[in-house]
């Protein structure tokens, strides 16, 4: 104890104890959210579900999306949505949206696992649409190459070539995918959410969609091959660190190389 | 000096005076007194920028060593079982490798060089730039090597020179001519043409199976390329970065197509060609709800419900319109190629589109 009584006087110290700090915060969250998804959802929905999803509805959507979910000017109509949009727009704290704007944005989740089931069971009882993905589809257990394919030919133009997002027109982007867990990705492509169009079973089969979230996770997984992606942007972000650590190392060997010895 | 803040003004008892009665001269500071290094004077510190250079030259050998150990130790080869991150770990340790032992060369020569090399300052006199000699002498070099030649003697030698002087350019503009062939009417034609009075069905990419219109629901984007171009051996890629469409469903209201269009489409199902009319990127980020289309490359924006007319951007011509139906069975097929050129502009454009449509 003594010896690390005389440490924490070290310059260092400070920088110690704030990544130890960050390393422990960092952890605990990982280990929160590992957690949320591990709890596997179940797409059998009770009488008792879908009641207590209309209640919740009336008192958290309705303003928009009318009573009875007909749609008004604010909101559209959620009648035939199927319940695999609801778990994507409320489980990933889309919906409830904050404010209008061009797009909704991710934020933190409004309503907890069971809620969220709940309100799905309720607009999928309005009217038929797309139910939530089997476990089956979401094993990350598919051919990697052909998602890969359908990821660049389908996907790759907005989402960009290595998955990082991009932008669209007048406010509007398309989200990065790493951190997506596989169900929201699948319900994404399933029911085009927002401004992305729908690649339902007949563009895209539920065995192509499996590749699909089997190549996003295995990029995900396995990182960039050539080092930092500094966000995988391409030659901006590139540039940028070019310019500025390498010029910035060829400056400071110039006056290395300049300056007298003593 | 006084006290500056309130303000008053004050003599500081220097006045500049320069130039004002005498002829000012610049005097020659000459070299500032040599300074005698640490190393120069201390053994001790001699040492040890020894040892720090021998050091720089030590790290540098172990950098070989990483590069050549991450080089044949790393198996990346087939059944090696290798996975990115292994390439990834082969990839950090070739870089260091060789920047370790790159830099150890460099920084320990120029430590080296700084530290422990004699530093003594040399001044070299400026020699006279030129002498009317030496200008002599090269004139009459010149006049000797043109004399000796004999080129003013001999015109039959002069001439032929000049020949081949002339002629030798010419390879280079052969092989210009390997930039083309004119496409000529490659650029107006696409695989859609019907063949045999056979209709092209429109097929999913990249696997080429055919798509229903029951397929295709609202808000669905398919990315699609003509019936039998997976079956090309040549020229493939030619032919499917002409004939790329994206098809797209919408409420049929909201589509206003002119007259004479209004069957391009079927029940709100519209294919436009994927190329765009600026500089030929692919146009494929559909916005379902807006029906824009933006193209990445340089933001051009089409509105798919006024028949993809450019709403932002430098393109400068719609997306130009697949006419479609259905067939017998439910498929998706073309009646026709498109009735324009794709893609961007071209000389003869203009020529192509008067005859596509005559």
């Amino acid at each position: 104890m003594k010896a690390l009584s005389q440490k924490r006087r070290h310059p260092l110290a400070a920088i110690a104890l704030l990544l130890m700090g960050l390393l422990v915060t960092g952890g605990l969250y990982a280990v929160a959210t590992t957690m949320n998804q591990a709890k596997a959802s179940t797409t059998n929905f009770t009488e008792q579900d879908t009641e207590e999803g209309g209640k919740l509805f009336a008192a958290n959507c309705a303003t928009c999306h009318g009573m009875g979910a007909g749609g008004t000017q604010d909101g559209p109509s959620l009648v035939g949505v199927g319940a695999a949009s609801v778990d994507f727009q409320v489980g990933t704290g889309r919906m409830p949206m904050q404010m209008n704007g061009p797009q909704a944005q991710e934020k933190p989740v409004q309503f907890n696992e069971e809620q969220t089931r709940q309100l799905a069971a309720y607009v999928a009882s309005l009217g038929p649409g797309p139910s939530i993905p089997e476990a089956g589809l979401l094993d990350e257990k598919g051919n990697a190459a052909e998602g890969g394919e359908l990821f660049r030919v389908n996907c790759a133009m907005c989402h960009n070539a290595a998955a990082a997002g991009g932008a669209l027109t007048r406010g509007k982007y398309a989200p990065p995918l790493a951190g997506v867990s596989g169900q929201h990705i699948y319900e994404a492509m399933a029911t085009g959410p927002q401004n992305m169009p729908v690649f339902n079973d007949a563009n895209i089969s539920p065995e192509g969609k499996r590749d699909i979230i089997t190549y996003l996770k295995q990029i995900e997984n396995n990182g960039s091959p050539g080092g930092a992606d500094l966000g995988a942007l391409g030659p901006v972000a590139e540039g940028l660190f070019v310019w500025i650590a390498g010029l910035g190392v060829i400056i400071a060997f110039t006056i290395w190389l300049t300056s007298r010895t003593s | 000096m006084g006290n500056h803040s309130d303000g008053s003004p004050n003599h500081s008892g220097t006045v500049a005076t320069a130039g004002q009665n005498e002829v000012e001269k610049f005097q020659d500071p000459g070299l500032p007194p040599h300074r005698l290094r640490l190393a120069d004077t201390d053994p001790r510190a001699a040492k040890r920028a020894e040892r720090q250079v021998a050091l720089l030259f030590g790290l540098s050998v172990v950098g070989t060593f990483i590069f050549l150990v991450a080089y044949f130790v790393i198996d990346l080869g087939e059944g090696s079982g290798a996975t990115i991150a292994d390439i990834r770990l082969q990839n950090a340790l070739l870089g260091l490798g060789t920047a370790f032992a790159m830099l150890g060369i460099g920084t320990g020569i120029v430590h080296w060089a700084k530290a422990l090399m004699p530093d003594h300052e040399v001044s070299e006199e400026r020699h006279a730039v030129r002498y009317e000699e030496d200008r002599q002498a090269a004139v009459r070099i010149v006049d000797d090597i043109v004399e000796e030649t004999g080129i003013k003697r001999r015109p039959l030698i002069r001439n032929t020179l000049l020949g081949a002087v002339a002629l030798a350019p010419l390879p280079a503009i052969a092989i210009f001519g390997d930039l083309g062939p004119r496409p000529d009417k490659a650029l107006a034609h696409t695989m859609w043409a019907p063949e045999d009075g056979k209709l092209k069905r429109l097929t999913r990419d990249p696997d080429g199976t055919p798509i229903k219109a029951s397929d295709v629901t609202i808000g669905s984007a398919f990315h699609v390329i003509p019936e039998g171009l997976n079956e090309l051996h040549e020229g493939k890629l030619n032919e499917k970065a002409k004939a790329v469409v994206l098809l797209m469903r919408l409420d049929p209201e909201s589509l206003n197509p002119s007259p004479g269009r209004e069957d391009w489409g079927y029940n709100g199902i519209v294919a436009y060609s994927k190329i765009c009319t600026h500089v030929g990127c692919p146009v494929a980020l559909y916005e379902q709800q807006t029906h824009h289309l933006l193209c990445p490359c340089h933001q051009s924006t089409f509105d798919l419900t006024k028949e993809c007319k450019v709403i932002f951007g430098p393109a400068s011509r719609p997306l130009p319109q697949l006419p479609i139906a259905v067939d017998d069975e439910g498929y998706l097929v073309a009646t026709s190629d498109f009735n324009e050129p794709v893609g961007p502009s071209y000389w003869e454009r203009d020529e192509h589109e008067r005859s596509i449509n005559s």
